[in-house]
């Protein structure tokens, strides 16, 4: 065990995973678990000392005494009620800020990982699968993906959750189908003391069917520390598209800390946007792609704007490894107060990887003197005929631009407003869904009144 | 309707502004020229507020109201204008939108409803065709990718429409070719009136041939140091600024 920092957490996982391991029935995942609890137990928690998290130091947050076996399949009542209540809220605020400019979504909501159908609106099985883990068990397509996708091998929190996630939501687009309307995932987070969640979903959107997936999260209203381990795998298969929306929201003592990670095949589009606002303690996504067949597309945006003393850290991954693929990344950062953002974008572009077309852009605005941003695009090329750009902004705001604003009676406050949305612009264009892009123009805004003095 | 004594303003420790005195009535025109580096565009961001100035002594007063006290945007809600010798370009925030907010901010200010959207739309029209302004531009993004003219013609455009009582405009004629100098100049005549006042800042008398002024005044070293009618120009143009600074001198 090297550099291993000795937390209580890390020895109280090792006994879980002794009792779990010994439950566990399906022999390939019993596998698949030991294989992953090998390389948590050596390597342990990532230090930063650790290049991937140079940045971003988790120790703070691994402190607490977090209960590890919080999952219960069925909600109290007084659990349920409260949740109904927290996601009539919820949808009143979105229908609201959109004007119910959209007709509708289907739903489907999760509390601490869990499916509850009673709170979801579901489409007809036929046009999407929607099963809980422990029924997906004997999906040939579960079978296939689970575990084969997300890399656990150097992500420690990835194997820990393979190691010990309980359940898990597990969605499949059969070929060729489309739903008519986006599917929105609430992820409700409940916490009656401070919790350890390890939630994880597979989809799978299978050959010619396409997929609008919304996220958003609900916290309770208390500050109980809860920190979120999840993974999504995501497999694409051969000319379906994937419209995946992440709008990361929270409040205080929400950690969370996802891996996604997907594979492309050829003629597919896996189009990633993800949206952090200000909320939780600290958020560290990592995004991987593996664009595993020729002729495909994947699109990575990103905004972030971070307020208080959040840390919010973007690492991406895309993995060209065939002919005439094409990547595409935008990161956008506005940062408020003492907070911090790290983005590490990733490219490699195999030596077979000729004709790709691979582009990362990230630009950050720092709206304080004390806020920080660590910024590095990585590109790593082995193949002589292609198309790579990157670049990487950190600025102020424009004061001069201001100046003009307020000279024509606009008052600062808005000024810098109508300017942070100038910024993110390029990002929330981006988002395919009318009422969606006008629901995270207004918590963008929204985010900016509360920090007047930004 | 502008009074400014005995003004003493820099930029870090540097004094540029030496002791200027300026009064202008409602329906005068006033054009301040000078050579470069005399103090006129620093002039201009005093009057409106720009922030790394720092106003050292003497007091300005429009209508009463003391302007030093206030932030830029409530001296443009109180009847001040600058047009920016360099207008920005802040791509995404579209012109319209700009133009509706900061005019919904001043009637605000002013215990004003904001106008609806279809009040907005027909004014705007109204004053797009009194100062010549592209509609097409009117919908793009803030100045991004005009041509300089262009930008010149914008900033004539929102005077129009937001109708201040004192309009600053700073060597609006820097970078100009003729025909948009003419059509700049026309917009400017036709917003005159006898209820507000313009201060023109420029280097060259072209413009004062299109605009004709009441006043010019000739600022060099911080200070008006000669002030005298339209003729005034006329003999700039013709034995440029030195003479000005012997006479003063001696």
């Amino acid at each position: 065990m090297t550099n291993q920092i000795e937390t209580p957490l890390y020895e109280r996982f090792a006994a879980k995973f002794e009792i779990a391991s010994l439950q566990s029935g399906n022999e390939h995942l019993r596998a698949l678990r030991q294989e992953a609890f090998d390389i948590f137990r050596s390597t342990g928690f990532p230090s930063v000392k650790n290049e991937e998290w140079r940045f971003t130091n988790t120790l703070p947050y691994l402190k607490e005494a977090y209960d590890l076996e919080v999952v219960t399949s069925e909600l109290s009542k007084e659990a349920f009620d409260q949740t109904a209540k927290l996601i009539a809220a919820h949808l009143d605020e979105v229908q609201h800020s959109i004007k119910g400019e959209q007709k509708g979504a289907y739903r489907l909501v999760t509390v601490n990982g869990r499916i509850n159908n009673d709170l979801s609106v579901l489409p007809d099985a036929k046009d999407l699968k929607i099963l809980s883990f422990l029924d997906a068990e004997h999906e040939p397509a579960f079978e296939q993906h689970f575990g084969a996708i997300a890399t656990v091998k150097d992500n420690a929190f990835t194997a820990l959750n393979t190691a010990l996630y309980t359940d898990g939501l597990y969605l499949e687009a059969p070929k060729n189908k489309a739903l008519d309307r986006p599917l929105h995932i609430v992820n409700v987070i409940l916490a009656d003391s401070a919790v350890f969640l390890q939630p994880r979903h597979l989809i799978v959107v299978a050959a010619g069917a396409s997929l609008e997936i919304i996220e958003t999260v609900i916290t309770d209203k208390t500050t109980n520390p809860v920190f979120v381990n999840g993974v999504t795998e995501i497999a694409v298969a051969e000319n379906a598209h994937f419209h995946h929306y992440d709008i990361q929201t929270g409040r205080e003592g929400i950690r969370l800390v996802h891996r996604t990670e997907a594979t492309q095949a050829a003629g597919s589009n896996y189009s990633n946007y993800t949206f952090t606002l200000p909320g939780a303690d600290f958020v560290r996504n990592n995004l991987s792609l593996h664009l595993n067949a020729a002729g495909l597309e994947s699109h990575l945006y990103g905004l972030y704007l971070t307020a208080g003393s959040q840390l919010v850290d973007n690492h991406t991954e895309v993995h060209h490894k065939f002919p005439h693929g094409e990547s595409n990344q935008l990161y956008k950062g506005v940062l408020l107060d003492k907070s911090k953002a790290v983005f590490n974008g990733k490219i490699y572009v195999y030596q077979d990887a000729q004709k790709t077309n691979a582009f990362q852009q990230s630009n950050n605005i720092l709206f304080s003197e004390k806020a920080t941003v660590n910024a590095k695009p990585q590109l790593e090329i082995f193949a002589d005929d292609v198309k790579c750009s990157h670049g990487t902004t950190i600025g102020q705001i424009n004061k001069e631009a201001l100046f003009y604003l307020q000279s024509r009676g606009i008052s600062a406050q808005s000024a810098k407003k109508m300017m942070v949305n100038a910024f993110a612009f390029d990002v929330t264009e981006k988002v395919k869904i009318p009422a969606l892009r006008t629901y995270l123009e207004q918590l963008i805004a929204a985010e900016m009144s509360k920090h007047e003095e930004a | 309707m502008l009074s400014i004594k005995n003004l003493h303003a820099g930029v870090e420790e540097k004094e540029i502004l030496k002791g200027l005195n300026l009064e202008v009535k409602a329906g005068e025109v006033h054009a301040i020229m000078g050579p470069n580096g005399a103090g006129k565009s620093s002039l201009a961001s005093v009057l409106s507020g720009r922030q790394n100035y720092e106003v050292t002594e003497g007091s300005i007063s429009l209508d009463g109201k003391d302007l030093l006290d206030m932030s830029p945007e409530d001296r443009a809600r109180e009847g001040v204008f600058l047009a920016f010798q360099y207008p920005i370009e802040i791509p995404g925030v579209s012109n319209i939108n700009f133009l509706k907010t900061a005019m919904n901010e001043i009637r605000k200010y002013k215990g004003l409803e904001a106008m609806t959207a279809k009040e907005f739309l027909a004014l705007s029209k109204e004053k797009q065709k009194l100062v010549e302004f592209d509609a097409k531009l009117v919908n793009r993004s803030l100045n991004e990718g005009f041509s300089g003219g262009e930008k010149k013609r914008n900033e004539i455009f929102q005077l129009a429409m937001l109708e201040p009582k004192l309009s600053i405009l700073d060597e609006t004629d820097s970078g100009l070719d003729i025909d948009a100098l003419r059509i700049v100049s026309r917009g400017v005549n036709k917003l005159r009136s006898k209820d507000n006042a313009f201060i023109i800042i420029t280097h060259y008398q072209r413009l004062l041939d299109y605009i004709v002024p009441d006043f010019v005044h000739v600022l060099s070293d911080g200070k008006i140091v000669k002030t005298g009618g339209k003729e005034l120009a006329l003999e700039l143009e013709e034995r440029g600024y030195d003479w000005i600074k012997e006479e003063t001198v001696s």
